[in-house]
């Protein structure tokens, strides 16, 4: 192995993969079977962080960033003049195994520039999944980004070797797509969606019958949109997730917040700073719709169809909403208490436990652990020092915003210095 | 009659015999204290327990009644904090009476929980951090100084994921370590002199995915979404000793 070339490619090849912000590793029941290598039954772990915060779990790479297309929010573009590598199939194999028997990583996300075709492309990124399931017994994690466009027999080899499959629909509206992607057809990413969503479905049916019914991608789909390249609003961005979750089963929608790479009068300029508040105010968001029992319209509507800044949704839409509340903690149910700004899904099953005990008041909170500098104005326990004045929702908000110091506070001042 | 400290030896089993001797002779005033924390005082009568495994099981069955009790007495015991054996006892006698094993409310109930808590951290923490070196012989070697005594709870995990490659995991602040054979895990104590030693017997291949490993890390970074602050939080600096990327050769 010629470790000089491999050390540039790995160089060139990582950092145009970079911008995929999955690093998702769980989901997968994949159990080391027959003294393999490898096991990815357990919660993904992330190895390490990059020095933006994010989880490094994966070895995350592109075959090659030659391509045949011009999106104009991609590194990769044909018409970017950047250096162009692409590694060998045994080259991927070998670093993955190598890499993975170290600890540095629970497996392989494996994505491509387009080159000669989809289906040449997409062949190939499967035949590195099929040579490390069947030649290396690997049991760790891959997940495969599939080429829009590529064949549904490709789709279903994909999915008998990947744990996840992806295909990121970048864009959140069709005309931001036809704006900056001209060649590419909204359809083309429409049916690998359809036919992993019909695999996994097939499979499930299947496994009822035939015990040893082959696995089809147990960690599901995702897919990615890039956040702050066109004019979307979150209300777009969140009622297109909305539909890719329930249309598409997909388990993981990602945000990602445009990065400036290159010089395009259809994109916001270079030096444009990144939109990581917006980012994670959307994350947040997703997070109220999947695991708290919110509806999107709630959050986000004709009347409010852009998430706040300054504070996070589930106090916003508090705020909005007055009159649900206080909540009283000792008799509220599951679904009511979630709602409680600054508790999050632990502290209300730390609730729901600690008052089969005894009815709580403050200190019982305090003791369990329940941090209070929100939540206390919205709700009221067994004793009676709560929070009685009628305040209103402007006051609230900002006796909370000066008693938090908001980690994104930095961010925040040079976002909102913009309007001064 | 006077109070009683009951000394043990520091091992689990000794903990749960002087736990068998306390329920055993109904002691009320009695404290536990490993050999290692143990000063004298003028106040309590000095006891010497004798690790005894048919006892120490006895006690450990009737915990079995108790799965979440039984993990937070296990891994407080882990985590070495000088008091634990007060809180573990207090939490014994107070499920034993009320059968509540979940109530956080009490207090030694919560401590223990608490210390379960960072236990697992660390637990966690190892099983990310741990980087193996390759020798020559085909064994991957990982020396780490957890905070806690965290090998007997990472054992499984390495043992799943890496059933077909010999490896160490050696614990330098503790003297001892995992070695997995291909078909078993055995604790093991070696005479650990240099760390020389462990470089001389190196692959010619490690230094090389070393090197690729730190390239691979610089190259996945977005240089304009940098926050030091979080990513820090996310790998505390007492960490990166663990960690080849930071460490560049
Ligand atoms: S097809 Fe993919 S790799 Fe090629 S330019 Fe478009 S987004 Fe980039």
């Amino acid at each position: 192995m010629n470790f000089e070339r491999i050390k540039e490619k790995l160089s060139i090849l990582a950092d145009a993969a970079k911008y995929d912000v999955s690093c998702s590793s769980s989901g997968s029941k994949r159990t080391n079977t027959n003294k393999g290598l490898g096991d990815s039954s357990g919660m993904g772990i992330c190895h390490s962080y990059t020095e933006d915060g994010r989880c490094v779990s994966l070895l995350k790479i592109l075959l090659t960033n030659h391509c045949i297309f011009d999106c104009a929010y991609c590194v990769s573009r044909k018409n970017n003049d950047i250096k162009r590598a692409a590694f060998k199939i045994q080259e991927v194999v070998d670093l993955t195994i190598n890499f993975y028997r170290r600890n540095y990583i629970e497996g392989l996300f494996l994505s491509s520039g387009i080159f000669h075709n989809p289906d040449y492309t997409m062949e190939r990124l499967v035949s590195i999944a099929k040579k490390l399931r069947l030649e290396e017994n690997f049991n760790g994690y891959i997940h495969l980004k599939s080429i829009p466009g590529c064949s549904d027999e490709l789709m279903r080899e994909a999915g008998l070797y990947a744990d996840r499959l992806s295909i990121n629909i970048e864009i959140p509206t069709v005309s931001g797509l036809k704006l900056l992607a001209p060649e590419k057809d909204h359809k083309d990413f429409i049916k690998p969606m359809e036919k992993v969503k019909n695999e996994i479905i097939q499979y499930k049916a299947e496994k009822k019958i035939i015990k040893n019914t082959p696995v089809y991608a147990p960690a599901g789909q995702s897919t990615q949109m890039i956040v702050g390249a066109t004019g979307e609003s979150d209300k777009d961005i969140m009622y297109s997730a909305v539909h890719y979750y329930s249309t598409y089963n997909m388990k993981r929608v990602y945000y990602s917040g445009y990065v400036p790479v290159l010089e395009d009068n259809r994109l916001p300029a270079l030096g444009t700073e990144v939109p990581m508040l917006r980012e994670n105010r959307l994350y947040q968001t997703d997070w109220l719709l999947r695991f708290y029992g919110f509806d999107v319209r709630e959050l986000l509507n004709h009347n409010h169809p852009n998430l706040d800044i300054d504070i996070d949704p589930k106090l916003s839409w508090a705020l909005r909403n007055m009159h649900m509340f206080p909540v009283d903690v000792n008799t509220a149910d599951k679904q009511l208490l979630a709602r409680i700004p600054g508790l999050g899904m632990k502290s209300v099953h730390k609730i729901i436990n600690a008052r089969k005990y005894r009815r709580l008041n403050w200190e019982n909170l305090k003791a369990i652990g329940i941090a209070m500098s929100r939540a206390k104005y919205f709700m009221v326990c067994n004793s009676s020092n709560f929070e009685s004045r009628d305040l209103e929702p402007e006051r609230i908000k900002s006796m909370i915003l000066q008693s938090s110091q908001s980690k994104y506070q930095k961010f925040y001042n040079q976002q909102l210095s913009l309007f001064n | 009659m006077k109070k009683q400290t009951l000394i043990y030896d520091g091992s689990f089993e000794g903990l749960l015999t002087a736990i068998f001797q306390v329920y055993e002779e109904r002691l009320n005033d009695v404290f536990i204290v490993d050999e290692v924390h143990y000063e004298p005082d003028f106040f309590s009568e000095p006891v010497t327990v004798y690790t005894d495994d048919g006892k120490a099981n006895r006690v450990w069955d009737k915990l079995k009644d108790y799965k979440n009790l039984s993990k937070l007495i296990y891994w407080s015991f882990l985590s070495e904090f000088d008091e634990r054996e007060r809180y573990i006892l207090e939490a014994l006698h107070y499920v034993l009476k009320t059968q509540n094993e979940n109530d956080y409310g009490h207090p030694a109930v919560l401590m223990l929980s608490q210390l379960t808590k960072k236990v697992g951290r660390e637990k966690h923490r190892m099983e990310a951090f741990v980087r193996f070196k390759r020798t020559r012989e085909d064994l991957y070697v990982s020396i780490i100084s957890p905070d806690f005594n965290v090998l007997p709870l990472i054992a499984k995990h390495f043992k799943n994921r890496y059933a077909d490659q010999q490896f160490v995991i050696y614990d330098t602040k503790r003297g001892y370590g995992l070695f997995y054979n291909l078909d078993s895990i055995a604790f093991i104590e070696l005479d650990f002199n240099s760390k020389e030693d462990l470089e001389k017997a190196m692959h010619e291949e490690e230094t090389n995915y070393n090197l690729l490993w730190q390239n691979y890390f610089s190259s996945t970074n977005i240089k304009s979404r940098v926050n030091m602050r979080l990513h820090k939080q996310h790998v505390p600096k007492r960490y990166w000793k663990y960690l080849n990327e930071k460490n560049p050769l």
